[in-house]
């Protein structure tokens, strides 16, 4: 039930899925906006530190959801899936967490460019690694706003497919992400 | 006849300007400059910050004050308040736009001498693309040999910009502006 098996996939990997996929929605949806609020919204403070902190929660998470993966089996591909979905879905699936992990890595490298470090909900603070290169908060900025961009629509790729499996192909592909 | 009118013309000329304008170069490869702002935070406190990247030259006569000149580059992506957050949305669209004005300008166009080493030096002022008048008031703090075989001189100086001049797009009023400019003669 716990894990994967070679037919389905287990209940942490469905919870982890399924809670990043509305983090990283939700994450996106606040960056977006908090960014050009104005100096005086009650937001101005609250939202960046709410996103700084969850993104700080789905790093953690992610690297859990990685580890449980390497230490579990996947389930085996769908027989009726053609080898260029076979080879579409898993090139999607390492670009997703390529870009989730250089997304993270960019925001960090963004707030903690002058050594100060990332406070996540006054539990605990993930201390800075000082400026380990020139203009750190710029070019991480840059990189961080185009690679979500890049993450949301492969997320949005990545969402169609399931559906076109589930409706056209009535196949098991979204529904062994769900029972 | 000729030479004689032209030696003439020396000896006037050298007479006439017993010290030559001497000119000097803004020392920033030792840092004994800087440019720093003060913005007021919604009126609780100071907020002050400094570009760190600048250069500059000006020419200076003790005798003929009024002929004096400066002119100074800041590099507007060096903005520095010690919060690289901040730092970032300063130099972004919102306020200085460093992508497309770089460099921001002080060119003099005229010298007051108030007297006592007090200067008003007014002068044309570009920033985000857009030139306005501005006047430094200028205080000679002092001048003579360094240790090291040079010449050098300073001055302290203060101006207010009006950050709503400037065409920014997030205006939260006046900046100060509080400069300490050392040359070395060239």
């Amino acid at each position: 039930m716990w894990k994967n098996t070679k037919l389905k996939y287990g209940l942490v990997t469905k919870v982890l899925h399924w809670i990043s996929a509305l983090t990283v929605f939700s994450l996106f949806v606040a960056g977006y906006w908090m960014v050009d609020l104005t100096y005086y919204s009650q937001w101005y403070k609250t939202a960046p530190h709410w996103h700084k902190s969850i993104g700080i929660l789905l790093f953690i998470a992610t690297l859990l959801r990685l580890i449980w993966r390497f230490y579990n089996v996947s389930p085996a591909n769908i027989a009726s899936h053609s080898k260029n979905v076979k080879l579409a879905s898993k090139l999607v699936h390492i670009g997703i967490y390529l870009l989730l992990i250089v997304l993270m890595t960019s925001g960090y490298l963004i707030s903690t460019a002058d050594n100060r470090a990332i406070e996540v909900f006054g539990w605990f603070e993930v201390g800075s690694l000082g400026e380990l290169f020139d203009k750190q908060a710029d070019i991480s900025g840059f990189v961080h706003q185009y690679v979500a961009y890049s993450l949301i629509a492969l997320s949005v790729l990545h969402a169609i497919a399931a559906i076109k499996h589930h409706i056209i192909d009535k196949d098991e592909t979204l529904k062994r992400m769900i029972k | 006849m000729k030479k004689h009118l032209l030696a003439a013309t020396l000896i006037t000329a050298t007479l006439a300007s017993p010290v030559y304008a001497a000119n000097y170069i803004i020392d920033n490869k030792g840092a004994h400059a800087s440019i720093n702002f003060k913005a007021n935070h919604m009126g609780f406190s100071v907020l002050a910050g400094r570009f760190n990247t600048f250069d500059g030259t000006f020419s200076y006569d003790e005798n003929n004050i009024t002929a004096s000149k400066i002119t100074v580059n800041i590099d507007t992506s060096s903005v520095d308040s010690n919060h690289a957050e901040r730092d970032k949305h300063v130099r972004s669209d919102d306020f200085l736009d460093v992508n497309k004005f770089s460099t921001a300008k002080f060119v003099s166009t005229k010298v007051e001498d108030k007297a006592n080493g007090k200067l008003a030096i007014t002068g044309n002022f570009t920033m985000h693309g857009i030139t306005k008048s501005l006047v430094i008031d200028a205080v000679k703090v002092g001048e003579g040999k360094d240790p090291w075989g040079g010449y050098r001189l300073g001055f302290s100086g203060t101006a207010t910009v009006g950050m709503g001049d400037f065409g920014f797009k997030n205006d939260f009023g006046t900046v100060e502006l509080d400069l300490y400019i050392e040359g070395i003669r060239k």
